[in-house]
């Protein structure tokens, strides 16, 4: 019975899409309901079996089969589809109004008008209660990174870039054949084919402190595989070390900020867990920059770095006033 | 009665269109029929009516399974949307009866430009959440029987995706209909989760997060929770229609109010960076000079300092690569940042 529930809103599309479309191909429809065209057929059958009470000839819906296509000539009625429902509405509205407050994409001004419209249609139903604001968190000078990165794109053209890798604490130059602009979270990020490191990399473009667009075409392998940004654009790898943490109070913002696992609720507030990690300077720059608000309870080497570096970090510190200059 | 149809590829057998009262129908078609009988009718047509009429409603033997059937019918009708009307022909009438009036069916006219329904294929294709993406799709569809041509690829430059969080779909029901929630939340700094009850007057989307706005019942203020911080089901509770939103409230400023505007720097510090060291202060900085530290040599920098709090944090993590000789205030953040690091430690 569950079939019906997914059927029914196509059936009752089906006949008002065809009118709008004589003579399409069944395969075309199919596609565009995104069922198989067999499937599709079933659904020309049953709904040649429908139409006004009386049900003789002249009142049910009739469909004309020409080679592979089809027209409706006798709708019974069912001209027009139903209108959206409140569900409906406020999906696509309020993606388009992310669309809209998302710069670069799409012309915005399309999308206003876009969203007038489909309100406009949809009547009681258009959304209420949502508010889309900056879909994006950027300085201009990333704006300006983004649109030298898509005229990059639109040309077709490869990159050279000055990046900073914040896992490493490093500036690279290296050249890269861009494949797509992504935003993932309100950062925007490019995904590229890296000739460095001869693989698929992600540059959040607030990191990209000079780019340069080349004569060359850019040419990613045809087997560069775009990421799956759905889990977010960094999915810790199984193979990395983990450590686990026991964050203060003021420190617990760590466990929603980055992919944590959560293991146990202390006393006073405080939280353990577990986090991985592809570079341990990256790890020691993070504990160490939280100032004694987490603690490192496993690896015992993690630990002990973090408490060298502080020692090292004292010690010159206190060097400063013999050698500063005046 | 034979198939009307003359073309040879008709999908069905000949003679078999027209309903002899034979085996059973099939529910969709069953549902199919009682859309289009209530939408031709302008009377009000009762159960039993229908029952008469409807192809499929006499393959239920008894009246019980007919009144079961009837109303499994129109619960579907209703979920999918459809206004199915209830009323009475005439005072006289004992029973009410049901229809379909087509303008409260019919979407409104609606015609797209090709960049408006390049925006609409996009929009589609921007949520992360199967549910949300499922919703836009049916949206796609009508709009499509609308006689909008919306190409599904349209090539894009730039990606964007919208996240949302389980709390989403509850809240903005509970928005839409008036109706008061309660949820668990936890404050991102502390581990007690306390049950919220909020009077809902928006969803709000900044910068890339989701925010509810409302009337905090247990603050008795106005209040704003992230919804990745909701722990659980949100539960409605109350009737719909309970809560009405002050018309002066600006829920986007509400949130942004809460969350940093775009800064201006606060200040400008002075640091020694130790040579080939610290890229990441290199990149926002300007060398002014050379110095040495103890044995080691390294420039001197100028930085300028938005969050001056944040920047300690950030400065600390550099640990002896980089050491602040201006203002002292910094200093001194950063040297505590890292005393605490080693007394904890020991401690």
């Amino acid at each position: 019975m569950s079939g019906s529930t997914e059927r029914l809103p196509r059936l009752l599309a089906l006949v008002p899409y065809l009118l709008a479309r004589p003579g399409i191909k069944i395969e075309q429809a199919a596609h565009d309901f995104d069922v198989s065209a067999r499937q599709l057929r079933k659904d020309l059958e049953l709904l040649w079996m429908c139409g006004l009470p009386g049900y003789g000839p002249g009142d049910l819906i009739d469909l004309s089969f020409d080679g592979d296509t089809v027209s409706v000539t006798y709708d019974a009625g069912m001209n027009r589809p139903l209108r959206l429902t409140g569900g409906e509405a406020s999906a696509l509205v309020i993606a388009l109004k992310a669309l809209a407050e998302t710069p670069g994409v799409v012309d915005t001004d399309a999308v206003h008008r876009a969203i007038a419209k489909i309100e406009a249609a949809a009547g009681d139903a258009r959304p209420s209660g949502v508010v889309v604001g900056h879909a994006v968190r950027e300085r201009e000078a990333t704006a300006r990174t983004r649109e030298t990165v898509r005229a990059a794109l639109q040309a077709g053209r490869a990159l050279h870039l000055r990046y900073y890798t914040a896992s490493k604490d490093q500036v690279t130059e290296r050249t890269v054949d861009p494949m797509r602009l992504l935003i993932v979270q309100a950062n925007s990020y490019l995904e590229a084919w890296c000739r460095r490191a001869q693989a698929v990399r992600m540059f959040r473009l607030d990191r990209i402190d000079r780019l340069e667009v080349l004569d060359e075409p850019a040419r990613p392998p045809a087997d560069a595989r775009p990421t799956d940004v759905s889990d977010g654009v960094f999915t810790p790898d199984e193979s990395y070390p983990d450590a686990e943490l026991v964050l203060d109070p003021d420190t617990r913002w760590v466990a929603e900020y980055y992919p944590c696992e959560e293991l146990a609720e202390l006393d006073g507030g405080r939280l353990r867990v577990r986090m991985r990690y592809g570079d341990e300077s990256w790890m020691v720059r993070l504990v160490l920059g939280l100032g004694g608000g987490v603690r490192v309870e496993k690896p015992a080497q993690l630990a002990q770095a973090v408490r060298q570096r502080a020692a090292d970090a004292l010690a010159r510190a206190r060097h400063l006033p013999v050698t500063l200059p005046q | 009665m034979t198939c009307a149809c003359l073309a040879d590829t008709c999908p069905a057998p000949q003679g078999t269109r027209a309903r002899v009262g034979k085996v059973s129908t099939a529910r969709a078609e069953r549902l199919v029929n009682l859309v289009l009988a209530l939408l031709s009718t302008r009377q009000y047509l009762t159960a039993e009516r229908i029952r008469g009429i409807v192809p499929g409603y006499a393959d239920a033997a008894t009246d019980e399974a007919f009144s079961r059937m009837f109303e499994r019918d129109k619960t579907e009708l209703r979920e999918l949307g459809i206004p199915l009307e209830t009323g009475r022909n005439s005072v006289f009438d004992s029973v009410e009866g049901y229809r379909i009036a087509r303008r409260d069916y019919e979407l409104g006219e609606i015609d797209l430009a090709p960049d408006e329904a390049a925006a609409v294929a996009l929009a589609v294709r921007l949520w992360d959440s199967p549910e949300l993406t499922g919703q836009a799709q049916g949206a796609l569809v009508k709009l499509r029987a609308a006689g909008v041509e919306v190409d599904e690829n349209p090539s894009t430059l730039v990606e964007p995706r919208v996240h949302t969080e389980p709390a989403f779909a509850p809240l903005l029901a509970a928005v839409q209909r008036g109706q008061v929630v309660r949820f668990d939340y936890r404050r991102s700094d502390s581990p007690e989760r306390r049950s919220r009850t909020l009077e809902p007057w928006g969803v709000v989307s900044w910068k890339g997060r989701w925010y509810v706005v409302g009337h905090d019942r247990d603050r008795a203020a106005p209040r704003c929770f992230r919804l990745s911080r909701i722990i659980g089901a949100v539960k409605a509770v109350g009737k719909p229609g309970a809560v009405t939103r002050p018309p002066d409230v600006n829920l986007l400023e509400f949130v942004a109010g809460t969350t940093p505007h775009d800064p201006s720097p606060a200040a400008t510090a002075r640091l020694w960076v130790a040579e080939g060291r610290a890229a990441g202060v290199r990149r926002h900085a300007r060398v002014v000079g050379r110095m040495t530290v103890g044995a080691d040599d390294g420039d001197v920098v100028e930085i300028d300092l938005f969050y001056p709090e944040s920047a300690a944090d950030w400065i600390a993590g550099h640990g002896p690569d980089v050491v602040v000789l201006e203002p002292d205030v910094l200093a001194k953040a950063v040297q505590d940042r890292l005393e605490a690091v080693v007394h904890g430690e020991h401690g």
